[in-house]
């Protein structure tokens, strides 16, 4: 399914607003068929990144090759390419969803007959083939999202770039939303690149991930790979809860862990025990609690999600 | 290929601003108002005009059409009056949000996400709204020709046709330059009350406080009593051109030697120049002679300001 050559390749990629280093020095590669997500706080880059590989914005150094095409020499060419949905997209409010789909149907070379049969193709795609002929400003975020999408759609592009595409939308809105990109991904083909500061939906649909802070590409792969690389040195961790009141006990529970040889660090606090260990199971540290009649509730192994890699990463750009 | 298809997004997007500022209201309101003054004022000359019409073969009737948009009965001015009166407002009105506000409702990006060119954006605003401004044109002189037929009988002359046509083109690079100034400002400034009151302003200043400006300065400087020929020959001249700063008195000019075959100058003229002279009409070139500077001087603010807008515009950034 994935070809070997990048279909969206930036090498060196720099940009800077005065002293201020948007984009220092990103190198990243997307292959055919793949759903990328470029994950970061706000202000970390990902758009300026995006408006660069649309040539709407003039790199300060590097290169940039979008399914062959240079966005800085030949900027109209890759916008034949590339279905971008921009966050928090803006239409015309005083025109019907159709009318907005049309023109970018005919800004696209297609007839008017074409863009009406391809805008009603796709408004029924999107789910917004009843509310096609009210006027966009009576939307909701929602229903705004998909025809964004289906604006994109409406070129039949290879790559899809969403800026923020779940931005607002309530929960079955997202899911919904999510639902679509990967079905058209299956469907179509198609390459995706999902900017996002949500971790969860990215963890989701992604195939990829790559993190981006402060205008640098700080790890990529997939999830696993990114827990991999972060936590090899790190000991396995338990959380063990109780509903002891019993200070004596927890006191002598918790002097008996530290006092075993295998364990690294053990922390108490609101009826919780986070305890690091070097045992390959939990057993010795299940016997401590039996032996010291400190009655557990929930004993967890604790691995590490998208959350600990982005707090992990985003704790250290704040710095 | 390619050429075509940049002419074919381009035809696109000039659809669209039409259709854009047909549906809009507050160009509706305006546009209303400036057709009800204008036609009153054309009302008002054509009812008086045609109790007194000329024989065919009167020496005024050979203007006739001309007078209909430059007699007054003294309740209201004429047409071309009104014109650089609210010509401005309704340029100002569809310039001033032309840009910024597709800039605050995000749409602009969504539109250069697409395959054109960045220009195409802002050629289409210019080419949309002259395309109004010449319909709105063509169509109340259009009218007023219609019924100026009807009610006298008289036809006009192929040089009253021309004569007004370059009317139409004067009015329209007039107003064009209000709609270009406040396009500018709509690509300056992001807010578009800034851009919209900055540019009335100008339009207070230049129909309002310019000329109150002038005359404070020709009073001071009036030479005196026992001034010699010479003296005050070149007061009046240089009253003269610090008026023409103005744009409203370009187009004032530039109307009144078009409309007016008998006005063969806008500068004092001496004595010796009116000697001899025979008091006849003006062969169309020559009055376009005339106004030629006044034109030129029109065109080019208007090209001025667009040319700034558009350098303005290519280099922004995109990103809102």
């Amino acid at each position: 399914m994935i070809v070997d050559t990048p279909i969206i390749d930036l090498k060196g990629l720099h940009k800077s607003y005065g002293k201020h280093k948007a984009v220092d020095g990103l190198d990243l590669q997307i292959y055919k068929g793949e759903i990328f997500g470029l994950l970061g706080p706000n202000g970390a880059g990902k758009s300026t990144t995006i408006l660069m590989m649309m040539g709407l914005s003039e790199a300060s150094a590097g290169h940039i090759n979008i399914a062959g095409i240079n966005p800085q020499r030949n900027p109209i060419e890759v916008k034949r390419v590339i279905g971008y949905l921009p966050d928090n997209i803006g239409f015309y409010e005083q025109r019907s969803g159709r009318e907005n789909l049309e023109l970018i149907g005919r800004l696209n070379g297609l007839s008017t007959e074409e863009a009406r049969e391809k805008a009603y193709a796709l408004l029924q795609k999107v789910g917004l083939d009843k509310v096609a002929d009210k006027k966009v400003g009576t939307y909701s975020r929602g229903m705004k999202q998909r025809l964004g999408l289906a604006e994109t759609l409406i070129k039949d592009p290879q790559i899809l770039i969403l800026d923020e595409p779940t931005l607002g939308l309530d929960p079955t809105g997202v899911k919904e939303f999510l639902h679509l990109i990967q079905e058209l991904n299956r469907s179509q083909q198609l390459t995706v690149l999902l900017a996002s500061h949500h971790l969860h939906q990215v963890e989701e649909v992604c195939h990829r991930v790559g993190l981006f802070v402060a205008g640098r590409l700080v790890a990529e792969g997939d999830i696993q790979q990114l827990a991999d690389q972060l936590f090899a040195n790190s000991h396995p961790t338990v959380l063990v809860s109780t509903d002891s009141t019993d200070k004596e006990k927890i006191k002598k529970a918790e002097d008996m862990l530290i006092a075993q040889e295998s364990v690294v660090s053990v922390d108490f606090r609101d009826n919780n025990f986070t305890i690091q260990h070097t045992n390959h199971d939990t057993l010795p540290i299940m016997d401590i609690f039996l032996r010291t009649q400190v009655p557990v509730t929930s004993l967890q192994q604790r691995t590490y999600g998208l959350d600990d890699i982005y707090s992990f990463y985003f704790k250290d750009s704040s710095i | 290929m390619k050429k075509y298809f940049d002419l074919k997004s381009m035809r696109v997007l000039v659809d669209k601003e039409i259709s854009d500022y047909i549906r809009s209201k507050k160009f509706i309101i305006l546009l209303l108002i400036v057709l009800c003054t204008s036609v009153a004022s054309l009302y008002s000359s054509l009812s008086t005009l045609r109790n007194n019409v000329p024989s065919p073969d009167d020496a005024q009737a050979s203007f006739f059409f001309l007078r209909v948009f430059t007699h007054s009965d003294g309740t209201l001015p004429p047409f071309h009056v009104f014109v650089s009166f609210l010509g401005p407002l309704l340029g100002i009105a569809m310039g001033f949000d032309a840009i910024n506000s597709e800039y605050n409702g995000r749409s602009l990006t969504r539109i250069l996400a697409q395959p054109i060119a960045r220009d195409s954006v802002l050629n289409a605003k210019f080419l949309g709204a002259l395309t109004i401004l010449f319909s709105i044109f063509t169509m109340l002189i259009g009218l007023t020709l219609g019924l100026a037929i009807f009610w006298t009988g008289l036809t006009p002359s192929l040089q009253e046709c021309l004569r007004l046509f370059l009317f139409l083109i004067v009015t329209v690079a007039y107003v064009g330059f209000w709609l270009n100034l406040s396009l500018l400002f709509s690509v300056t400034w992001r807010h578009p009350a800034t851009s919209a009151l900055v540019s009335i302003a100008i339009w207070l200043f230049f129909m309002v406080f310019y000329p109150m400006i002038i005359s404070v300065i020709a009073k001071s400087m009036a030479p005196g009593m026992y001034a010699s020929n010479q003296e005050i020959q070149a007061f009046q001249k240089f009253i003269l051109s610090i008026m023409r700063l103005a744009p409203n008195q370009l187009y004032e000019d530039g109307t009144i030697v078009l409309l007016m075959p008998n006005v063969r100058s806008l500068s004092p003229l001496s004595m010796e120049q009116i000697q001899g002279a025979i008091p006849s009409a003006l062969p169309v070139w020559e009055s376009v002679k005339v106004v030629w500077t006044q034109v030129t001087a029109l065109v080019a603010l208007t090209v001025a300001c667009f040319a700034c807008s558009y350098f303005i515009f290519m280099r922004r950034e995109i990103r809102a």
